[in-house]
């Protein structure tokens, strides 16, 4: 039984293992790219007949954007690339759990860290770039210098939870799966797996949205004072 | 008991006991705050996406320390350190 998709060797030549995080994520990233290039390839045309590829990408971006600006308020345009990636990217590793063979990167320690990463160096860009560097950082001495160490923890370890958190209910998912189909095979996996869908979806939306409050309170610090 | 026994049966209760009081206790708290946001929902129903969207983020969180205890679980049962320490260890 693997616990990670990390664990499966798909593909090795000399020291280069192609692991199966790498290939599901390359999947996906492919999946997506390929999607938003087909449906916004036309895009430029002033009179356009709508299309419902092209409804069903606006219908997307148009409920992402709904929920950043609900959080962030004016101005919440700058974040919805990164925070919209995010949410695409898990919620679409996620749902093609439905597919046979699939193994969801996301179960993987190793994606899910480098999202949550990703998160942490972006929340002090935006508050930088909104802020400055000195105003963002004197953040970190407030309300005195002596709760430095505690904000940098805070810091951390919601970096840390966020990274967890979405590993371990996907590699959970994965693991009930795999204890089912031994002990039960015929009925009970594919109830199972819609319950992994709905988890999967709400995992990607809090994840996103976790992102979203931390940037939102790293720029909204910025904005009360000026 | 020797240290090889000591070790496995401490592992083998660990992993449960772990599981158990890691999903008793933020199953608690996570009743009382749906309980909570339901009636705040049907007393406001006009602010059920702001509710239910804080609501979220709060289940979010108190899941996280249900992971936590999961992941350790996890750790004891399939990829524990303890137990490759002494088998590496152990005279043959």
């Amino acid at each position: 039984m693997h616990l990670t998709p990390d664990h499966m060797v798909l593909w090795s030549y000399g020291f280069v293992h192609l692991n199966a995080t790498i290939v599901y994520t390359w999947i996906v990233m492919a999946l997506l790219t390929i999607f938003s290039l087909l449906v916004t390839r036309h895009l430029t045309a002033p009179d356009l007949p709508r299309s419902r590829w092209r409804n069903a990408a606006e219908a997307i971006v148009e409920a992402i954007r709904a929920q950043v600006s609900d959080v962030c308020g004016k101005g919440a345009d700058v974040f919805l690339p990164f925070i919209g990636t995010l949410f695409l990217f898990i919620a679409t590793a996620n749902v093609l759990d439905i597919a046979p063979a699939w193994h969801a990167p996301t179960g993987s320690l190793s994606t899910t860290a480098a999202l949550a990463i990703s998160v942490g160096v972006a929340v002090p860009l935006f508050g930088v770039q909104r802020k400055g560097i000195a105003e963002y950082f004197k953040d970190y001495l407030k309300p005195t210098a002596v709760m430095l160490p505690l904000h940098l923890l805070s810091e951390t370890s919601r970096n840390l939870a966020l990274a967890l958190r979405l590993f371990g209910n996907m590699m959970s998912e994965g693991m009930i799966l795999a204890v089912l189909f031994s002990i039960a095979p015929l009925f009970f996996p594919i109830l199972m797996q819609m319950l992994g869908l709905v988890t999967g979806m709400i995992q990607a939306y809090i994840f996103a949205i976790l992102a979203t409050v931390y940037i939102a309170a790293a720029v909204r610090r910025s904005e009360e004072e000026s | 008991m020797d240290t090889v026994t000591l070790i496995a049966f401490t592992s083998i209760v660990a992993a449960p006991t772990c599981m158990v009081l890691g999903s008793i206790v933020p199953a608690l708290g996570e009743t009382k705050t749906i309980t909570q946001a339901l009636n705040s929902i049907a007393q406001q129903p006009d602010e059920a996406g702001t509710l239910g969207r804080t609501l979220f983020i709060g289940l979010a969180m108190l899941e996280s320390i249900a992971i936590y205890c999961f992941v350790i679980a996890i750790i004891l049962i399939f990829a524990n350190p303890f137990w490759n320490h002494v088998i590496a260890v152990a005279p043959k």
